[in-house]
């Protein structure tokens, strides 16, 4: 994590379009009258999903909108690192560098990022469609190494597989979001191994109606 | 109140549930070294230097953070045991100051807080000076932008949040804050722009280390150089208690000193920095016109010239003016001499005040400034305290988060604090007073509902009448109670604030006439008055002076002495002992922390000596027998430090406050213009010049109207 600063180049205006706005003002109302600052992450969220990143005029519009100094929505802005404070590609990819991915690849992940992406983290690719970042434990250790494209997990990953999910992307392919080595969720490769007889499921080893079970 | 029994290192005190541990163990006798923690802001619990050791208790405590009601006994039901000086005490704070020396630099003899520093105190208790095992770079933080009065080196920065804090709570500007995380976190305003506040520089004071230092300070002097006295401000009328540290003849900076019933530990910016007007454009010899130039001369040729035109003119065509930041002593002795003399045009209401006529409650903040915590409705009636007292504004503001309800008429600035808009008609304070106005009924609910008449309201034309329909409201809405303060159950709402320091002062002492400054300065330019003595006067057109014969005693080479024929230079309040009388009536005492500079002289001993070329000694030798003449006066001189008792609800005091009269429907409002320059001394100041450039003049929000 390095130093969070406001991007050195800034657009002109933000304001939130008629949807966004109705959501804003649903988070604003969650909250008692004169708390409504407590809406501060909400709206700079819903700010974020609509532009990318979080801009000055952005920071501002939150501030007036919510009566808090513009100062304490900086505080905001600046402390959370899912804020992105510069403009980020259309797909953000969000590669996990801690630990347990690190120790099942990651730095594969991270190498193909750099040679497909950018070299450098937080920089859009020449197409404008790209940028990646690392984060810190997305919680999806089991199916390490991972990334994280937008609200979607792409697991189980090495270096090719991420040059091919990142082209596949880019030509505008759906990629199925999950495993991508063909596993079902986190269950061993080649299918499940334990639990597999079906009467656990079918109702098989249930007591047959009227019994009443011994002492156990 | 509630209290709890603590044992603190083996002394067993009774302690009131609302304190913290940290204030229990203070009155204990116990010493608690802290950084983040400030009895006047909120607790922050960051700092974590105040950790205490509460015996069964499986970690170190912070005690800041702990309230004494939170503390339970042992099981036998023996009262809890608190250690502050274990062994175990000193070495977990010593693991909080390794971690707080990590990444502060080691830059203490090129740092301005050095010999002030909280940190190097505490590290000298508490730093691990046989070992280091930190071998990494430390961080290192850019430096930002405050303003003209804030210089930050935010390496030396322990997040303490002080000073963030104090912007929020106490100075109500929030335009500091703490961006980033962790090692990251970073104190900054917004985007670096100045800190928009009039009290910006008591945050300085409160940084423990050197991360925010003086601007105008910097590098100039050591702590330990400086000789320290303790006097009184006169940038404004509230009577701060500063400290005024010297080094040689020079006034090297002023600091404010603790006083809870006048300005707790705040002082303004003006009063802070506005002392290097004090080596600008001095005035060190007395200057005589001749030719048409003001030439150099020794102080028997002006006294000559002054005591040749005296005799010259009559004393219906002489007058004599005094300025806003005169002391009680020269004011008496410029009265006794012109008595003496048979003149009798005489004023101190520079501003045209329409004050002094009544009684003392008629031109006195009644209510006390410690009143105000105790208020529950206030009204400002075209007063800008922000602007005119802003240490007065702070307690204003410290009442509103505490439940005041502030009401402004009249009031266009920001305050810091929500003003209930009531217009700026005059006719609004008969509405309130008849009630039917729809404020009237908060005032009627209130149980010690106050109102504040701003120094600008007095100046209108119609002042005297403004000024008697702020009394009947104060009488009629309950704001009148009985004697005493708010603790023994009087109260008294009705309160004049001034912003002129030597104002009260004068009008105690009777330096005031029918005519007033206007009716001088109208006999001037008609030339019936041809003989005008300004005592350090600037604040009004020199050029209604006329033809007059002009004498200008003060300190600096401002609008008066240009205008002068004689120039007499005098002391500024730094350099000599004088009295002075907040708004409050509280006679408060200046002392002396340099001499004037050049041939300057105390401005009582200058109309002494003159007044035995003019062949009437003033009958005091020094300022012991001055100070009694002054008090053979105004008795209430005698009483320094304190302010007068409030009188209750007597009719005849109320009634004659003010003179009836039309109001006129001009919008009432405040007319100061500039915070930054308002006399002689401020205005001959690069910092203040500086200050008025980027806050008033600039684009910066807060410029007024």
């Amino acid at each position: 994590m390095s130093l969070r600063r406001l991007h050195s180049e800034q657009p002109a205006s933000f304001a939130f379009n008629a949807e966004n706005m109705k959501r804003a003002e649903w988070w604003i109302s969650k909250f008692p009258a004169g708390r409504q600052a407590s809406a501060v992450i909400a709206l700079l969220w819903i700010g974020q999903e609509q532009e990318g990143w979080v801009s000055k005029p952005m920071i501002e519009s939150v501030a007036a909108q919510l009566s808090m100094p513009y100062i304490r929505v900086l505080e905001v802005a600046t402390f959370y690192t899912m804020f992105n404070l510069h403009p980020v590609g259309t797909y953000q990819v969000q590669v996990c560098t801690t630990t347990p991915c690190w120790l099942r690849g990651s730095d594969d992940v991270v190498a193909a990022c750099k040679k497909r992406i950018a070299p450098t983290p937080d920089t859009i690719s020449a197409d404008g469609k790209f940028s990646w970042m690392e984060v810190e434990c997305l919680g999806a250790c089991v199916n390490a190494p991972m990334l994280q494209i937008g609200k979607d997990f792409y697991e189980d990953l090495d270096g090719p597989k991420t040059e091919a999910l990142i082209e596949a992307l880019r030509k505008g392919e759906t990629v199925k979001p999950g495993p991508q080595n063909g596993r079902h969720t986190s269950e061993p490769e080649g299918g499940a191994i334990t639990l597999t007889d079906p009467q656990l499921y079918n109702g098989g080893y249930s007591r047959a109606e009227g019994k009443t079970g011994d002492a156990g | 109140m509630a209290t709890r029994k603590i044992n603190v290192d083996g002394k067993e005190i009774e302690a009131e549930e609302t304190l913290t541990l940290l204030q229990a163990c203070e009155q204990a006798g116990a010493e608690v070294p802290r950084f983040c923690y400030h009895e006047r802001l909120s607790v922050a619990g960051n700092c974590r230097m105040c950790l205490v050791e509460w015996v069964g208790a499986p970690k170190p405590q912070a005690s800041c953070a702990l309230q004494v009601k939170d503390i339970f006994p042992n099981k036998d039901g023996t009262p809890a045991r608190i250690n502050t000086n274990s062994p175990y005490v000193k070495k977990a704070r010593e693991g909080v100051m390794e971690f707080l020396l990590i990444n502060h630099p080691l830059d203490c003899p090129i740092c301005d807080q050095g010999g002030e520093c909280d940190l190097q105190d505490q590290a000298m208790g508490y730093g691990r000076a046989a070992f280091h095992r930190f071998n990494e770079n430390k961080r290192a933080v850019e430096d930002k932008y405050m303003g003209p009065l804030i210089k930050t080196i935010m390496t030396r920065c322990i997040q303490c949040t002080r000073c963030v804090r104090f912007a929020t709570e106490v100075a109500g500007v929030p335009d500091l804050g703490a961006t980033g995380r962790g090692e990251d976190m970073e104190i900054t305003t917004y985007l670096e722009k100045a800190f928009a506040s009039e009290l910006s520089g008591n945050a300085v004071d409160l940084c423990p280390v050197g991360a925010l230092t003086s601007k105008p300070y910097a590098f100039n002097a050591r702590p330990w150089e400086l000789r320290k006295t303790e006097s009184v401000d006169v940038m404004d009328a509230q009577g701060c208690n500063i400290r005024v540290d010297t080094r040689g003849r020079e006034v090297m900076r002023v600091l404010p000193r603790v006083n809870e019933d006048v300005n707790e530990e705040w002082i303004s910016d003006k009063t802070r920095h506005a002392c290097d007007g004090l080596r600008y454009q001095r005035l060190d010899q007395p200057y005589v016109k001749k030719n048409g130039k003001l030439v150099p001369a020794t102080w028997a040729e002006a006294f000559a010239a002054i005591a040749a035109r005296v005799s010259a003119t009559r004393p219906e065509k002489m007058a004599a003016i005094v300025g806003d930041l005169a002391a009680a002593e020269e004011i008496k002795a410029l009265k006794d001499l012109m008595g003496s003399l048979g003149v009798t045009n005489l004023d101190c209401r520079q501003d045209g005040a329409k004050v002094g006529r009544g009684p003392r409650q008629s031109y006195l903040f009644n209510s006390t400034i410690a009143g105000v915590d105790a208020a529950d409705v206030l009204v400002l009636i075209g007063a800008n305290p922000r602007w005119e007292a802003p240490v007065l504004n702070a307690r204003i503001r410290k009442g509103w988060l505490n439940g005041l309800k502030v009401a402004g008429v009249g009031v266009a600035m920001d305050q810091t604090y929500p003003v209930e808009d009531l217009g700026s008609d005059p006719s609004v304070l008969a509405k309130l007073t008849d009630g039917s106005h729809p404020f009237a009924q908060v005032l009627k609910d209130a149980k010690r509902p106050m109102l504040i008449v701003g120094p600008s309201v007095l100046a209108r034309a119609d002042g005297a009448a403004v000024l008697a329909a702020a009394a009947k409201l104060a009488g009629e809405t309950g704001m009148i109670g009985p004697e005493g303060s708010a603790s023994e159950g009087g109260w008294n709402g009705f309160n004049v604030m001034h912003s002129a320091a030597s104002r009260v002062g004068a009008l105690d002492l009777g330096f005031m006439s029918e005519k007033g400054v206007a009716g001088i300065l109208d006999g001037a330019s008609k030339g019936e008055i041809d003989f005008v003595w300004l005592l350090g006067a600037d604040e009004f057109d020199m050029a209604k002076l006329g033809s007059a014969f002009v004498i200008y005693q003060g300190t600096h080479g401002d609008a008066g002495a240009h205008r002068a024929d004689v120039i007499l230079p005098g002391a500024a309040y730094t350099e000599k002992e004088g009295l002075y009388v907040n708004f409050e009536g509280r006679v408060q005492r200046g002392k002396r922390a340099a001499f004037p500079p050049g041939e300057a002289k105390d401005d009582w001993a200058i109309l002494r000596a003159l007044s035995d070329v003019l062949g009437k000694r003033l009958p005091y030798d020094d300022l012991g027998a001055l100070r009694a003449a002054i008090i053979a006066d105004a008795p209430h001189f005698a009483e320094e430090g304190t302010a007068p008792a409030r009188p209750g609800a007597d009719p005849a005091v109320w009634s004659a406050i003010g003179e009836a009269g039309a109001i006129d429907s001009a919008p009432l409002a405040s007319g100061m213009r500039d915070f930054y320059m308002t006399n002689p001394i401020a205005r001959a100041s690069k910092t203040m010049a500086e200050c008025s450039r980027i806050f008033v003049s600039g684009s910066a929000k807060m410029a007024a109207e």
